[in-house]
């Protein structure tokens, strides 16, 4: 941990990670639980053996880690998704920071696509070396200026951030919709998207990086925007709680009277939090156009803007934790891909229940075991308020 | 412990000698967390009289009542009321045993009527009327018996706090209380408002009612309270009858040894103007003219205090000062700038100007209470270039910083590692005095310096003030504790509704002539 901000309670690793693990463990009980229910339902005639029916969680759970985290292509496939809840998450945490609550993420990353996509269309007679800066800054600035209305009118007019981001994410849809329906649609074909990007305007994928170095790979969609991902993650640390523009940022997030007081500008920092948040968003799209589909198409964010906010909570608004959840999340999405195929009792909305039983258990019912996590492991002896006062004078 | 003291003045209030103490308790224990609150607390309380606890913050006083009250309940101990054990677990079993209590902070639905919001939870049925009626009947008793006059059908936001507080009171007496709990009943009344309060204290101790008075405010323990019990640190370290002890006494029980009550400093040699206001305005956010009109200069070598009642546009004229809020109206001069001819005016322009400001409000604009000391002690000044690089913050020099700071100012624990929630009042006042006061402003604001501090702290903070004084800087203080301004202030500047009222020498100055200023009696007819 930093030297500024340390929590000097409880021993660091009890919040960061045994209390996560705890609450995640509970969350994989009560899916099974779920799971047995399913079985029950779809078995109740008695022809599944009671001990295969009683086993039925484990072999799910061991089809989700393999399915996650088994092969080379598995393991890519999960990084993959992972690339993007670590961007949502990471612009979710920011503002989050900054005491705002942004559920535009999602928007925010649709919209980048278009800088990215115009970036990879319209300038490809440049080499990559050139196209890879120039898409990576139009996707920070098309998702930072998506966010920066919202932030703008919760700054200046007070109109709250989270309805005004959840309009803004059905704006950017509907504005995609008409650009790819009837503007940057590539002529002759049916299809609502671009042509496909030239190969010196896209992102390398694992498969053509293990190429370089002989090795062969199927066709996989983790590409170097992993890498960008991780650094974001060092920068948001950086920036958060090792900078005076971090230090704002927190100082009006946790006590915007205390930022008055400090002669730090609000209406400032809400805006400069929301661009910086828009931006990360904004990074989904050179993950998915620049790098996955080789081309601006529909939903290409498919929901990964609101796994952020998952995300963010579950890795407790630090980019660390983040990484973490992020990589959970991704093997949620691929492994519960695979879980399917071996389980047809089981579909794709299990993992959205999983999901949503994480969410819960890392986030709404995070206050039920906490307090009594912490009492185990408060430090003693522990610098008291009475030990404070008794001293002073 | 000296209970021959307490069961003496029992016979004070007319209540038949040898019957059961009102309240008792004991070896009270409650810890929150690692903080042991109250340790062992055993407290004898006689019927019929009032009874003082005193303690600095954090003492544990707040606690044992919270307890008493039902809001907490003790980890060990035991509740007598009238001789009998009581189990007292929420504040509904503390009012059917008799016990009633007025928070510091009113629990009062504003735009409710008087009546209504004594009947509030103890309407005795579904429809309003009956119980109206009933209550209304009883109110005129317990208002003639009492001398508590209050407008019954007056909407309770109308009312000045004093009549507000009446009704607390009259609210716990509707509901059959025979105790009384006050705490810190005084300090958001004028002193002529507190006389009156102390006035309905005694006749409800002439009718056989107990009254329990928490206050860390000696003058009062010394007026009114037939016995008194000191706090410290969570225990009980002394009951006394209060005709045998004295204010110093009480100070140095409190604290744990001798205390300075007096500021000692020599006449205020005033130089140059500082600081100039001129016609001042201030509005607040729902359009409410909360300053209006005020003009003064802050001169060099002098403390300059403002007193009254709290709520009557000290704190938005202090936060306009600091540059937290645009005046509507009027023009402030720091050092010959005038703010009016500078594009933009924050609390950074101020800052830079020379101005330091202690806020009144520690909690919500001094500190943030999540951050560590470190990261507190540079608020304000977190841009300075002495804690950054070109990116970077130097997490060393601010420690390093902190350090300094927390070893000149004397706070305890010296870690500055620690968040600021986990600093006791007083360590935390120090930081933020010491943050301000070490920058060496040429003009200090200063709001409510001691409010919530401890007699020790209180010592050190004012000494800190002084000396500024002394070395030709500017100190305008704002504070709804007469004793501190009278004792800290060379000029005292009276605020009424917005208004300067009136304007007095320290030396001048009596509680009476600055009392009726401050409930809005103009300068002359006071005097």
């Amino acid at each position: 941990m930093s030297a500024l901000g340390r929590p000097a309670d409880v021993p660091p690793w009890v919040s960061i990670a045994l209390i996560p693990l705890v609450n995640l463990v509970l969350a994989f009980v009560a899916a099974g639980l779920v799971v047995l229910l399913i079985y029950w339902g779809q078995y109740a005639d008695g022809t599944l053996p009671g001990a295969d029916y009683l086993y039925t969680p484990v072999r799910a759970a061991e089809l989700l880690l393999k399915g996650a985290f088994g092969t080379v292509p598995n393991l890519s496939r999960t990084l993959y998704y992972t690339t993007d809840f670590i961007f949502a998450g990471l612009a979710v945490a920011v503002a989050f920071h900054a005491g705002l609550f942004n559920i535009g993420a999602e928007g925010q990353a649709y919209f980048a696509g278009l800088g990215v996509a115009l970036v990879c269309l319209y300038l490809d007679f440049l080499p990559f070396i050139l196209v890879l800066p120039l898409a990576i800054v139009a996707a920070a600035l098309f998702g930072a200026a998506w966010a920066f209305i919202p932030a703008y009118l919760q700054a200046r007019r007070g109109s709250h951030i989270v309805i005004t981001t959840i309009m803004f994410n059905f704006i950017a849809s509907s504005l995609m919709v008409y650009l790819l329906v009837h503007v940057m649609i590539a002529p002759g074909q049916q299809s609502p998207e671009t042509r496909a990007f030239l190969p010196n305007t896209t992102m390398p994928t694992i498969t053509e990086v293990v190429a370089w170095f002989g090795y062969k790979l199927p066709r996989l969609p983790l590409n170097l925007t992993f890498l960008w991902a991780l650094a974001c993650c060092v920068f948001v640390w950086i920036f958060i709680w090792h900078t005076r523009w971090g230090y704002a940022l927190r100082t009006v997030g946790l006590n915007p009277r205390a930022a008055v007081y400090g002669g730090i500008s609000v209406v400032g920092v809400i805006i400069m939090a929301m661009c910086i948040s828009g931006a990360l968003s904004g990074f989904i799209a050179v993950n998915e156009v620049m790098g996955f589909n080789r081309r601006l198409l529909l939903n290409f964010v498919a929901g990964a803007g609101f796994v952020g906010i998952a995300v963010s909570l579950m890795g407790r608004n630090h980019p660390f934790g983040i990484i973490f959840a992020a990589v959970l999340f991704g093997a949620l999405y691929q492994g519960g891909t695979e879980l399917s195929f071996e389980m047809p009792e089981i579909t794709k909305w299990l993992v959205v229940t999983i999901q949503g039983l994480v969410i819960l258990f890392a986030g709404a019912l995070e206050n039920m075991f906490r307090p009594r996590i912490e009492a185990l492991f408060r430090r003693r002896p522990a610098p008291l308020q009475t030990a404070a006062g008794r001293t002073g004078g | 412990m000296d209970k021959s003291g307490v069961t003496r003045v029992a016979t004070v209030g007319g209540v038949p000698q040898g019957a059961p103490p009102a309240i008792e308790l004991r070896g009270i224990n409650k810890s929150f967390g690692p903080v042991r609150a109250n340790q062992d607390v055993s407290l004898t309380i006689a019927p019929g009289t009032i009874h003082g606890i005193i303690g600095e913050n954090g003492a544990g006083k707040s606690t044992l009542m919270s307890i008493l009250y039902g809001f907490y309940e003790a980890d060990s101990g035991e509740i007598l009321v009238d001789g009998q054990p009581k189990h007292i677990t929420s504040s509904s079993d503390a009012i059917a045993a008799g016990i009633g209590m007025v928070h510091q902070h009113f629990m009062l639905v504003e735009p409710f009527t008087v009546l209504e919001n004594v009947i509030l939870g103890a309407e005795g049925g579904a429809l309003l009327a009956g119980g109206k009626a009933r209550a209304r009947a009883e109110l005129q008793r317990l208002e003639r018996e009492y001398t508590l006059e209050v407008p019954v059908d007056a909407v309770v936001g109308d009312l000045p706090v004093g009549l507000q507080q009446r009704v607390e009171i009259l609210k716990a007496l509707y509901r059959g209380a025979d105790t009384l709990i006050l705490d810190e009943p005084t300090g958001v009344l004028t002193p002529q408002e507190a006389d009156h309060l102390f006035r309905i204290l005694a006749a409800l101790r002439a009718q056989g009612k107990t009254v329990i008075l928490i206050t860390h405010k000696l003058r009062e323990i010394m007026a009114i309270t037939d016995a008194v019990t000191v706090m410290r640190q969570g225990r009980v370290v002394a009951n006394v009858a209060t005709r045998e002890t004295s204010r110093e006494q009480l100070a140095e029980l409190m604290v744990g040894r001798k205390v300075l009550l007096r500021v000692d400093k020599t006449p205020a040699r005033p130089g140059a103007t500082l600081m100039e206001v001129r016609g001042l305005d201030v509005v607040d956010g729902q359009g409410v003219r909360r300053v209006k009109d005020v003009s003064f200069a802050l001169r060099a070598g002098e403390i300059v205090g403002i007193a009254g009642v709290s709520g009557n546009g000290q704190s938005e004229l202090l936060a306009a000062l600091a540059g937290m809020v645009r005046p509507a109206k009027g023009d402030i001069a720091v050092g010959g700038t005038a703010l009016s001819s500078l594009p933009h005016v924050d609390a950074r322009t101020l800052r830079g100007l020379g101005v330091g400001h202690v806020p009144e409000d520690r909690h919500r604009e001094g500190l943030v209470t999540a951050f560590t000391a470190a990261e507190c002690s540079i608020l304000g000044h977190h841009d300075d270039p002495a804690y950054n690089g070109a990116v970077m913050t130097d997490g060393r020099k601010v420690l390093a910083h902190c350090e300094r700071l927390m070893q000149d100012y004397d706070v305890r624990p010296p870690n500055p590692h620690l968040k600021a929630a986990n600093f006791s009042g007083g360590n935390q006042q120090k930081i933020i005095v010491g943050r301000e006061v070490e920058r060496d402003p040429k003009v200090l604001l200063v709001g409510q310096p001691t409010r919530g501090v401890d007699i020790g702290a209180i010592e050190a903070i004012h000494r800190r003030l002084v000396a500024l004084r002394d070395s030709g800087k500017a100190i305008l203080l704002v504070s709804v504790e007469l004793d501190e301004i009278r004792s800290l202030a060379d000029r005292i500047l009276v605020m009424f509704d917005g208004m300067i009222v009136g304007e007095v020498a320290a030396d001048g100055a009596t509680e009476q002539s600055l009392g009726l200023m401050m409930a809005g009696v103009q300068q002359e007819a006071a005097e």
